[in-house]
């Protein structure tokens, strides 16, 4: 009797899971397609989409306004919010599981305070919204390394905890100067605000462009350290003692999971909730194996943040609300409900 | 021949001197056990054999030196079971085992059917798999400690570090634990090093002992040797009789008495 019950081996993806996220992405996707104040009719936004993939021409019906807007606002912001999704979801698990610690998310490290910060800084200064972007990125990138300089003047001994605490006060720091920034310049504080909020209402194929290298790059090392990050759960003496440097296989990890995630704040805003409450969703559902969470947390943050984009741009007519104010909205009592059932079901 | 050993070693932490000068050399299939009161250096020893400690002097694997030695290379020679292992919330036994496998596992790549087959044999060996698929949160003391020295097994390393494998368990289970490591040395040849505070437990399942005190070696042979009741009084500051017991000396506490000499 006792060698049956194990049939598989150590952890593989199972198809549950995979099949369920993978429909949701499919059905979100399809979703994100055919909803909208337009009133483009559904098959048709469908057909106008498989016409542009290579190898397939179809007509798709539309007349050219419809077709622009299914081709030319809809796709590539329905692209955009998944790529967003799916690298801060990653991102959000590849952090819990280098600090070993479930609260750990891409704003731990200040990463989204120093991106805040940086755009504003563009913003009040009137420069093009083009300049936006890298200025969020250097602004992450400052506070990721100041966050790492502080840890390392904390001493030697440079565990996970010491670095969390640095990005805190890092995080607080970045964002009271960005605080002072914008109470200084009240003709851009709305605009500030918007951007904050976080948006995806502008989203083009360029933005696409610009996040779609950094977000491939960050998804493929952070499968790649996957098992790694399995060793790094016995902490990081013991994960020494199995044959992996510890301190490699962090800097890696947070590097590129800093890179990712100011790749997609300087496109889109803060979006928050995203890299918490994903990977906590699927860590319930299929356990803490990072070979299982992390490709599972990518698609499933894609899904999430498509979704809570189609809420934002549809449950208020004649306007939309901010995306971020939806993932917290929804998010948040989402979150409480399965943690409630999961806890129940535990029992 | 000589599996592991070192010479001269010595070590300080937070400016404390926690090994001083210690010689030590252990054979393939050889289990020497480490004795002495608590911050003698025993953890220490087991750190620095490992290369998890900073220390001087030379410890040597085989016949490399361990500061020549790449973590990977170190890994498939030498398996830790640290005193207080950190127990992932929710991985299950499995996966944790499969933990061991690591050093054969290239850095971008992922186990193969190789390893696989290697954690169900394990599993199999240590009767671990009915727990195959569970949370190793969920098991018991002397399950999880099974599961422990299951991921050190599945190294497939030659030299096995213990640093108080007992601890927490009750009796039974120690039993258990200390029978299971003797079985796997001797299936394996394996040289043990492990530190115990139970020192009639150390003289019936240790080749050699080594008593470390302050960091120095005070005494080594075998346990019939150098469990006197005088060295124990001595630097275990314990007033103690030792019987003869069928595995070896049994040493017994009783109450101290007023001197009389």
């Amino acid at each position: 009797m006792s060698t049956a019950v194990f049939p598989v081996g150590p952890t593989r993806l199972r198809l549950g899971p995979i099949t369920v996220v993978g429909l949701v992405l499919v059905g979100a996707a399809l979703a994100s397609l055919v909803l909208g104040p337009a009133g483009i009719d559904p098959w048709g936004a469908i057909r106008e989409t498989l016409d542009h993939l290579p190898f397939i021409s179809i007509d798709s019906g539309l007349s050219e306004q419809d077709a622009a807007i299914v081709w030319q606002l809809r796709v590539p912001r329905m692209t955009l919010a998944g790529l967003v999704g799916a690298t801060l979801a990653g991102a959000g698990g590849a952090y819990q599981g280098v600090f070993r610690n479930p609260l750990a998310d891409p704003y731990l490290l200040g990463v989204a305070a120093g991106a805040g910060l940086g755009a504003t800084i563009a913003i009040v200064s009137a420069l093009p919204t083009a300049s936006i972007a890298p200025f969020a990125f250097v602004g992450g990138l400052v506070a990721v390394a100041s966050a790492y300089a502080l840890a390392l003047l904390g001493g030697t001994r440079r565990t996970g905890a010491t670095l969390i605490l640095s990005g805190v006060a890092v995080a607080a720091f970045f964002t009271a100067i960005q605080t002072y920034v914008q109470q200084q310049n009240a003709d851009t504080i709305r605009q500030v605000f918007s951007w904050i909020l976080g948006r995806l209402g502008t989203a083009g194929w360029g933005e696409v462009r610009l996040l779609l290298p950094y977000a491939l790059g960050t998804w493929l090392v952070l499968l790649a350290h996957r098992r790694h990050l399995d060793v790094m759960s016995v902490g990081e003496e013991e994960a020494a003692t199995l044959g992996i440097d510890p301190a490699r296989v962090r800097i890696t990890v947070v590097i590129t999971a800093t890179l990712g995630t100011s790749a997609a704040v300087a496109v889109s805003g803060l979006i928050g909730f995203v890299g918490i409450i994903v990977p906590h969703i699927v860590r319930l559902a299929v356990g803490p194996s990072h070979r299982r969470l992390l490709p599972l947390s990518l698609a499933g943050g894609a899904a999430f943040l498509m979704l809570a984009d189609l809420v934002a741009r549809t449950v208020r007519s004649g306007g939309e609300l901010p995306i971020g104010v939806v993932t917290a909205f929804v998010g948040a009592p989402f979150f409480a409900f399965i943690l409630a059932a999961s806890s129940d079901a535990r029992r | 021949m000589t599996r592991v050993s070192c010479r001269r070693l010595s070590a300080a932490y937070n400016g404390t001197v926690v090994l001083d000068d210690v010689d030590l050399s252990v054979e393939d299939g050889e289990w020497v056990v480490v004795v002495g009161p608590n911050g003698s250096g025993k953890t220490s020893l087991i750190r620095a054999l490992s290369g998890s400690l900073p220390a001087e002097g030379d410890v040597t694997i085989g016949d490399r030196l361990l500061r020549d030695m790449r973590r990977r290379d170190i890994a498939a020679q030498v398996a830790v079971v640290p005193q207080t292992p950190v127990i992932p919330e929710g991985m299950t036994v499995s996966d944790y085992v499969m933990l061991g496998r690591t050093p054969y596992i290239p850095y971008w790549g992922t186990e193969g059917p190789a390893d696989v087959a290697r954690v169900v044999e394990v599993l199999g060996n240590l009767d671990l798999l009915p727990f195959a698929n569970r949370p190793i949160t969920s098991l018991s003391g002397g399950e999880r400690q099974r599961a422990v020295l299951g991921r050190a097994l599945s190294q497939d390393a030659s030299v096995l570090l213990l640093d108080e494998p007992t601890t927490a368990l009750d009796l039974g289970h120690q039993q258990q634990v200390l029978e299971l490591v003797h079985r796997l040395r001797d299936r394996h040849r394996l040289a043990v090093i492990s530190t115990l505070h139970d020192l009639t437990f150390a003289a019936a399942y240790g080749d050699r002992l080594i008593v470390l005190v302050e960091g120095r070696v005070v005494a080594s042979g075998k346990p019939a040797e150098v469990l006197e009741p005088k060295l124990i009084e001595e630097y275990f500051d314990a007033a103690v009789e030792v019987l003869e017991g069928p595995d070896g000396p049994v040493v017994l506490p009783v109450r101290p008495r007023p001197s009389r000499h």
